[in-house]
């Protein structure tokens, strides 16, 4: 794995070729001990049978960033999140979410975090205001809080007008917003995004993402999302990391990952740089279950 | 559709909820207010569209309407106390009716896997159990609001049922039983079978075996003596026995069908508890 620190690009260390892993640089370290990291992951192992879906992957996300974790389809992005959000147990390694054991205290990990996962899930048969109530029931705000959270997490995605209608009249753009005030409405302190934009047009992307940006910039919330898009990425990380085979390949700052490959060099040049640039035939990427859950989401979108 | 400019979060939403202490208490409570919290969700859902209602009235009808009053004429079927076939049948339609929505609450939950609405809901801090024993529960409002047309459907039809308000809720309180346990049969194939066209055949093929086995169309007493015994496996043959019981007070083993429903039911929630991992992979 390649970790960049903090600083200017000419202090870059990024490698090409054999991976080699490398201790999080002292200020970061530093930083890290000061205000506590949101998320730790050390030596993460999951398998699906005899494939290995993510490998000894060590992470680290700082409060108050947003981390977005990229790779190409069959990377292990999925897997990884889910591990974190408690759905799968790790087969080894650790999770500390703002400084709780994900294995050892599962239910008040998830009272920590919000998550919106990559499939449009809101209830279409439900209002857009009963979607988030049964949110807030579910993450027991109390009876005399619930209907203010409601109100202020639906008026915080610009949600407050057609909090009334059901759900399968609204565009794909306000759904994955509602599904945003869903996982608000507990106030997490960290927000997991698996591909939150995944099947939106431009403008509903560009609207999805800065709600997601003043909510940050005003909760002091972490953010952790998986991403196809590089400008995404490059636009609205702090910190990314590029996961290939199962493995982070590189972590670092958009700028300095981009900085290491050389003047001109986007994001995508570092994507294809770290995950090899061609398609693998010999992992699970892109496989059926990924185009399937991908066009499942784009046709709910319209 | 875009929104105006994202403006700064209400206070509302600086803090999270503070909550007690776990004890055996708050965790009751707790597993209390999913319950009332996933039926809540299915009651919206009928408030939002009543079709379903509609359309799944018209089977138990033509069950009492064509089969009901047929067998009621030849008088084929022998019946405790000699009383109308229509009168016996009554309780055992409503219990069909009940099984037919539970049975395929299987579906549904695959449904919100493909959907991601079940990944969502078990990031919540809802243990697993509490999440089955909530949609189970929510199998169960959906049965008694469908019950209650095939009671009403019953009267017009002249069949003489209860009027004690206490009886009625009794056997509000059994439909729901009964439709959670066969709620969790479903959701447990679910968690064995993944995807929807496996489950699909398999609710095809238990649903009119467990109907037919149970006594819902006529007394054990006439079933060959195999078919009796698998009849005492059946949990529908308690919910009915219940039924027949309360709405018109034929003689029934009211302890003995609880206690196999609550026994079936909490069997039922521990088994789909335990495979719901497996359809969130």
């Amino acid at each position: 794995m390649t970790e960049l620190p903090e600083a200017g690009p000419g202090t870059a260390t990024a490698t090409s070729g054999a991976p080699a892993r490398a201790m999080p640089p002292l200020a970061e370290a530093a930083r890290a001990d000061k205000r506590g990291s949101a998320v730790v992951c050390s030596g993460l192992t999951y398998r699906f049978g005899t494939y290995t879906a993510v490998d000894h992957v060590d992470l680290r996300i700082e409060r108050g960033e947003t981390f977005g974790l990229l790779g190409p389809n069959g990377a292990g992005k999925t897997t990884t999140i889910r591990m974190l959000t408690t759905l799968l147990r790790p087969m080894a390694g650790t999770i500390s979410v703002l400084g709780v054991s994900a294995s050892e205290r599962p239910m008040l990990v998830r009272r920590l975090i919000g998550y919106v996962p990559q499939l449009l899930s809101a209830d279409a048969t439900l209002t857009g205001r009963e979607n988030v109530e049964l949110f807030a029931r579910l993450f027991d705000v109390p009876r005399s809080q619930r209907r203010a959270r409601v109100e202020a997490s639906l008026a915080a995605m610009g949600l407050t007008e057609p909090a009334g209608r059901i759900v399968k009249t609204y565009s794909g753009g306000m759904i994955r917003r509602l599904e945003l005030a869903q996982a608000l409405v507990n106030a997490p302190s960290l927000l997991v995004l698996d591909e939150p934009t995944v099947g939106l047009d431009p403008i509903a992307r560009t609207d999805v993402w800065e709600h997601i940006a003043a909510l940050r910039a005003q909760n002091d919330m972490t953010v952790l999302m998986t991403t196809h898009y590089m400008d995404e990425a490059d636009t609205y990380c702090n910190r990314i990391a590029l996961m290939h085979a199962g493995s982070i390949r590189a972590t670092g700052s958009p700028g300095l990952l981009k900085a290491t490959l050389g003047v001109s060099a986007t994001l995508d040049d570092v994507f294809r740089h770290y995950t090899g640039g061609t398609l693998d035939d010999n992992t699970e990427s892109g496989g059926i279950r990924d185009v399937r859950r991908a066009r499942r989401t784009a046709r709910r979108l319209g | 559709m875009t929104s105006a400019a994202p403006g700064a979060p209400p206070a509302a939403l600086a803090e999270p909820a503070l909550l007690p202490v776990d004890t055996p208490v708050v965790v009751l409570r707790r597993l209390a207010s999913r319950i009332a919290t996933l039926c809540w969700v299915e009651l919206r859902k009928i408030r939002h569209d009543r079709t379903e209602l509609y359309t799944r009235a018209i089977q138990p009808a033509l069950w009492l309407l064509i089969y009901g009053e047929v067998f009621t004429k030849i008088h084929a079927i022998p019946t405790p106390g000699g009383i109308p076939y229509l009168a016996y049948l009554a309780p055992g339609i409503l219990a069909q009716s009940a099984l037919f929505i539970a049975i395929f609450y299987g579906i549904q939950i695959i449904w919100e896997r493909d959907a991601g609405v079940l990944t969502k809901l078990m990031v919540t801090p809802t243990p697993r159990a509490a999440l089955i024993t909530g949609k189970a529960f929510a199998a169960g409002v959906r049965s008694v609001v469908q019950a209650t047309a095939v009671v009403i459907l019953s009267a017009i039809l002249g069949v003489a049922l209860t009027d004690n308000p206490l009886k009625l809720i009794g056997a509000a309180c059994v439909v729901a039983l009964g439709s959670a346990f066969f709620s969790c049969l479903s959701m447990t194939i679910a968690g064995l079978a993944l995807s929807r066209d496996r489950l699909m055949g398999i609710g095809q093929a238990i649903t009119m075996p467990l109907f037919f086995s149970s006594s819902a169309l006529y007394p054990e007493k006439i079933m060959p003596g195999w078919l009796q015994a698998i009849s005492r496996c059946n949990p529908l043959s308690y919910q009915v026995d219940a039924l027949r019981g309360l709405l018109i007070g034929t003689p029934a083993h009211l302890g003995l069908d609880l206690t196999v429903l609550i026994v079936a039911t909490v069997a039922g929630v521990t088994a789909s508890a335990a495979l719901l991992p497996r359809l969130a992979r």
